[in-house]
């Protein structure tokens, strides 16, 4: 058997049934052996970024690894966003790239690029592979590494020449685990998770701050068995949407920078913090001395680095989230917390919601609202739909209004805030998800940076619906260019830009404009319940900002709750 | 504060740029860095001295930690370990100075290894200052070219650093 035939037969044995990529020249091979290989689905995306982050997408909305494929050189450095991408989100992930044939390495040969060199920082761990005989064993390693503990992309690195070679291999003959540096914490820290049970019981104004760890270690029901119980309101970040019901009376909607009002109030004025699979992010924290300056902090997470990284934490609780929320709602049970012992939080909790709630500004002058178009949107799938976004104005509109019930449900660049990546992901999600409705919810300038997918979507008849919020702006820094650059609008105005709907249609798609109110219901059904992928260009008002806003590096003092 | 980091990982290429691009990625910047195989020929032993406040060295610490490769990390207690620096270095050495120069060598328990004319060659192992305090003792003949190592510690006692 061919080494490249090995490659996927060992990416078979972890399970996998579905790869993205692109072919070139250092991975004919791979392909080759893709040609008649039963089992996987290869989804041919028309750039490697592309491909980098539909597979991100797909393991976002599977819980999945997500694979991809890329050629040596330029088809490598094409996937850097992509990893770096899935790095900071933690989204577990495989790259596989091939690289020119060993004999030629560092002799700055065709298409040849040190992608282990340029990506190092940006893994969770990488491989360049120099002899067939550690293909099986660094697959399953790549494997194990990226799924388990905190998640991320590992890269491995395959010289085209050793692809051609032929060896043996055994399916049955799986090779050992040996990574001795490698041993991720799962079971917290019992008289941590005890001390964290006490703080929680004696608070008199609590608050969960919860993360996309939640979702990653599938905690959701825990988490809210633990709300519920302790009867504690909770704060979401943007990749913690969907870990807890946001249409449930305890749910505080988003914190940070775009969040909720009562989100940040709560998480100011609270004495306990408990946050769980999050990393204090400055999107999050603003200010960090004046970020929850009363607050006793109990930290989970399941990478140690991350405690006590920005903010210091009084109770810091390395292990999964699962695990460890378990764990405490056993303790918590045992302190019988009574539900009313916090009865004056839950108020100033309560009216801050009824004082300061996000607003939906309705059509004006029959201008379409771009946070009433999500609403809409919202309200046709019921709530149901995943929703990846782009990144932006409208990225933070879709995480202020459009609620999410369930985990793995809202996808998002999040840490490394990358244009460009709603769409791939979307049809990497839709992959992963046969038979749900996945919307890409889409700025104009985003879009824009890979539409090209538009092929792939239509070729492998993936009903995506790219939901473009069109203002003809790159918004929001037009709006930072607003509010911090004296309306200095350099360069962000893109009114020149593709008729949309030709556009789709060109691709095979179906396009489709709105720029009334009154229609807008109407297209989204159709364009929704449509088999075909479909791109509708909402014409929104031109210059809306996004609010709330704290300015970067701001407190909750700082907060800008709407238009002045 | 001056820490002295010993950080124990596996044998295998490319593992001293993950360790060093990670310091320089977390802008910390590396006194001295020395790497070579242990009692084990399948790990590697780093001896890494930075000059860094105690929680950023925490943090870099933990971070370290993450990489796949790495096995263990001590951060030596300076009374707790035993601390040697190899110091090469080129003297001038005249008729009338070469006397007071194998002096300060017998001195300090250094070793001359190499004789010419005008030079004398001199190795000398110690704890850091003291490599300073001969190295400033030798200034004075005239320094043609010195070379240290950096630090190599090790924890006291009967166990493993």
């Amino acid at each position: 058997m061919k080494a490249a035939r090995v490659i996927l037969e060992a990416l078979k044995r972890e399970g996998v049934d579905t790869i993205f990529g692109f072919p070139g020249g250092s991975v004919i091979p791979l392909y080759d052996a893709l040609y008649d290989c039963p089992g996987i689905t290869h989804i041919l995306a028309r750039h490697e970024q592309g491909a980098g982050h539909a597979a991100d997408g797909y393991a976002r909305a599977s819980g999945k690894v997500g694979v991809c494929i890329a050629t040596s050189g330029p088809g490598a450095t094409n996937l850097v966003t992509p990893i770096a991408n899935a790095y900071m989100d933690s989204v577990p992930m495989v790259a596989i790239t091939g690289q020119v044939s060993r004999h030629l390495i560092g002799l700055d040969s065709f298409q040849e690029a040190d992608v282990t060199g340029i990506t190092l920082p940006i893994v969770k761990h990488s491989y360049l592979i120099t002899s067939k005989d550690d293909i099986t064993r660094t697959i399953r390693e790549a494997f194990h590494i990226a799924s388990t503990g905190r998640p991320g992309p590992v890269v491995i690195d395959i010289p085209v020449d050793i692809m051609k070679e032929d060896m043996e291999f055994d399916p049955d003959d799986v090779p050992p685990l040996h990574l001795p540096g490698y041993k991720p914490t799962v079971k917290g820290h019992m008289k941590q998770i005890r001390e964290a049970a006490r703080v929680i019981a004696a608070a008199e104004r609590p608050v969960i701050y919860a993360g996309g760890g939640i979702i990653i270690s599938g905690a959701s029901q825990e988490l809210r068995e633990m709300a519920l119980y302790g009867h504690i309101p909770v704060v979401n970040t943007l990749t913690g949407k969907g870990g807890f019901p946001e249409d449930h009376e305890l749910s505080m909607g988003m914190v940070g920078m775009h969040g909720t009002p009562y989100a940040n109030y709560a998480l100011s004025q609270a004495d306990v913090i408990f946050a769980v699979g999050v990393r204090f992010d400055d999107r999050v924290t603003g200010k960090l001395d004046a970020f929850a300056p009363h607050a006793t902090f109990i930290h989970v997470d399941v990478d140690p680095a991350e405690i006590s990284k920005n903010v210091a934490i009084d109770v810091p609780i390395v292990g999964d989230a699962k695990w460890v929320l378990g764990e405490l709602i056993t303790e918590l049970r045992k302190l019988e917390l009574s539900p009313d012992r916090h009865l004056p939080w839950m108020e100033q909790v309560e009216s801050w919601k009824r004082d300061h709630p996000l607003i939906v500004r309705e059509p004006d002058n029959g201008e379409i609202m771009p946070e009433w178009a999500i609403h809409k949107i919202w309200q046709v799938t019921n709530g149901d739909a995943i929703v990846c976004t782009e990144v932006g104005q409208h990225q933070m509109w879709a995480a202020q209004h459009y609620l999410c019930r369930h985990p793995r449900q809202f996808i998002s660049s999040a840490g490394l805030g990358t244009m460009g990546f709603g769409f791939p992901a979307s049809i990497g999600a839709q992959v992963g998800s046969p038979g749900r409705l996945v919307i890409d919810i889409a700025g104009d300038g985003s879009f824009q940076m890979t539409l090209q997918e538009l092929a792939t979507a239509v070729q492998f008849r993936l009903p995506v619906k790219v939901c473009i919020m069109n203002n003809q702006w790159l918004g929001m820094v037009r709006q930072w260019q607003e509010l911090f650059w004296n309306s200095r609008y350099s360069q962000t105005c893109i009114e020149c830009q593709p008729d949309f709907v030709k556009l789709a249609e060109a691709y095979g798609a179906e396009g489709y404009r709105v720029s009334r109110p009154e229609d807008l219901e109407e297209t989204l059904r159709i364009a929704f319940a449509s088999p075909a992928p479909a791109v509708i260009d909402i014409r929104v008002k031109q210059e809306a900002n996004v609010y709330p806003m704290i300015p970067a590096g701001g407190t909750v003092h700082d907060m800008m709750e709407r238009e002045l | 504060m001056k820490h002295t980091l010993s950080v124990l990982v596996e044998n295998k290429p490319g593992v001293l740029t993950r360790v060093a691009g990670l310091f320089a990625r977390r802008g910390f910047n590396i006194d001295s860095l020395v790497v070579a195989e242990t009692e084990k020929p399948e790990l590697s032993r780093m001896t890494i001295a930075v000059d860094e406040q105690d929680q950023n060295v925490e943090q870099v610490t933990k971070q370290l930690h993450k990489l796949i490769n790495v096995l263990k990390i001590t951060d030596l207690d300076p009374a707790g370990s035993v601390e040697r620096e190899l110091l090469l270095i080129k003297v001038k050495a005249s008729g009338q100075t070469r006397g007071e120069i194998m002096q300060m060598v017998e001195i300090f328990g250094a070793r001359i290894v190499d004789v010419t004319a005008e030079v004398l060659l001199i190795e000398m192992t110690g704890p850091r200052e003291k490599v300073g305090a001969f190295i400033d003792v030798l200034a004075p003949f005239g320094i043609v070219e010195q070379m240290r190592t950096g630090r190599l510690a090790m924890s006291r006692g009967r166990k493993a650093t």
